[in-house]
């Protein structure tokens, strides 16, 4: 299984495969509200959709979307708080 | 809390949750206190219970203009949905067929239920709209293949009130062999809808959508069409849903069936149109820069959907809470997660737009006095709200 480089190491992760829309959302809104502007969080997601909805979560709540990467049917996002 | 008093509020948020009818609810009660619960049990309140069952079902098959065998009582329309959705389509994977054709405006419960289905092999076709949400049939046709194991289409918009031509997705879903589910929730009572005439072969539906009980809905199902179970157990419902049946669920939907169906062979819609008609006039022309989303016709009659600049529907649902008015955003989901409507993106509203949709659903127990109290109140709350992101209309 191919490993994406990890250049960031991330200040919190967060599982949410086998969640749909809305829930990998509402959890990773949750999460950046608890950590501090500059962390990076991780967000694990397996449902087909979560691809568009953090693209348009991230630019609409100012948040750096840093990364996405797929290993199988599963996307990692990296985002760092920004908004 | 707020200073309202309950005789001045106006409840316009129907399509989120109805108030249950008084008859419906008198005829719930000895099924809650009377030992008429099992239909499966052996002894006669079994049997009166089997033939309260029976009778709760000819009464929405009715409704849904079909047959009375195809009738599968579940805990809601979300159920339904799910069993139609992940039932058909399993049961249609068999003979691989794992293509879904679905419209870019579902509600929720069909997105994730195929999305579900798409993380195990299946795929899926989501057929765009035009700027009121309306589906081109013959796009329907098109994005049918040989793998097409399912379509799934809504009678009616949730959000922005566009009914469908579900009898043209109909026949073209015929003339293809494709099972076609169409989610039926706003829509039954409310618009010509017909199983059989109609060529639908699965139509799922919530009894409080029909002011009955929540937790409490059903799906037609063709008799004969393959439906893979979602819910194992004792077999009940012809083996499509197991557990012992809700029955005085069951028997407040038929009731609420019954109902819906005489109130709307009693001008129950027109009176609704009339009302809601008066009530977008009259915030359109009060309020400046909002307009409408869907159709101005061939809309639900009970729904009002609009879309004001420079305000945030959040803001907007809690002033108007606080004045006794309430409405919706009309998409829960869109809500937690503060990103736009899928609906309100797939039929192109403008950026300034996506945020600040409003949703009056109107219903039974609405007067005329409710419309002038939201045309009374809902105005200045917009133009003090415009004042405070200093946003000025054009």
């Amino acid at each position: 299984m191919a490993q994406a480089p990890r250049v960031f190491n991330p200040d919190k992760q967060i599982d949410c495969t086998g969640l749909f829309c809305p829930m990998p959302i509402v959890k990773t809104r949750e999460a950046i509200k608890h950590m501090a502007r500059g962390q990076v969080l991780e967000m694990l997601s397996d449902d087909p959709a979560s691809e568009a909805d953090m693209k348009s979560w991230s630019q609409i709540t100012g948040n750096e979307l840093i990364s996405i990467d797929r290993d199988d049917a599963v996307f990692r996002f990296l985002v760092r708080k920004t908004g | 809390m707020t200073g309202v008093t309950p005789a001045d509020r106006a409840y316009l948020d129907y399509a989120g949750f109805a108030p249950v009818d008084p008859r419906v609810l008198a005829v719930m009660r000895p099924f809650f206190e009377a030992g008429i619960g099992n239909p499966s049990a052996r002894h006669s309140l079994g049997a009166e219970a089997r033939e309260s069952l029976d009778a709760a079902r000819t009464k929405v098959a009715r409704l849904c203009g079909g047959a009375v065998s195809g009738v599968i009582f579940t805990s809601g329309a979300t159920e339904a949905i799910n069993l139609a959705i992940r039932g058909a389509a399993l049961a249609a994977r068999d003979r691989r067929r794992g293509h879904i054709v679905l419209s870019a405006v579902e509600h929720i419960s069909v997105i994730n239920a195929c999305r579900d289905l798409e993380k195990s092999g299946a795929t899926l076709t989501f057929v765009p709209v035009d700027a009121e949400g309306r589906i081109d049939p013959a796009a329907v046709g098109s994005a049918v293949t040989a793998d097409t194991g399912l379509i799934s289409i809504g009678a009616a918009n949730g959000e922005i009130g566009t009914l469908q031509s579900v009898t043209e997705i109909g026949r073209i879903a015929a003339s293809a062999g494709v099972p076609l589910h169409v989610d039926a929730v706003g829509a039954l009572g409310r618009m010509p809808l017909a199983v059989e005439s109609m060529g639908i072969d699965l139509l799922s539906l919530s009894a409080n959508d029909l002011y009955g009980p929540p937790g409490t809905g059903a799906l037609w199902v063709r008799p004969g069409l393959r439906l893979t179970p979602m819910m194992l157990g004792g077999g009940q419902e012809n083996g499509c849903r197991s557990g012992t049946e809700n029955l005085p669920g069951v028997v407040g939907l038929g009731v609420a069936a019954e109902l819906m169906r005489t109130e709307a062979a009693h001008g129950e819609n027109a009176r609704l149109v009339e009302l809601r008609d008066r009530l977008r006039k009259g915030l359109l022309e009060a309020i400046p820069d909002c307009r409408l989303t869907g159709p101005a016709t061939a809309r639900l009659p009970h729904h009002l959907s609009i879309v004001v600049r420079g305000v945030k529907a959040d803001s907007m649902l809690l002033d108007l809470d606080l004045v006794g008015v309430a409405a919706s955003a009309g998409s829960a989901c869109a809500a937690l997660t503060e990103t736009p409507s899928h609906v309100l993106r797939a039929i192109g509203c403008a950026r300034e737009e996506l945020d600040g949709p409003l949703c009056f659903t109107l219903g039974r127990w609405t007067t005329a006095s409710d419309v002038d109290t939201v045309l009374d109140r809902v105005p200045p709350i917009v133009s003090r709200l415009r004042t405070l992101t200093a946003f000025t209309p054009r």
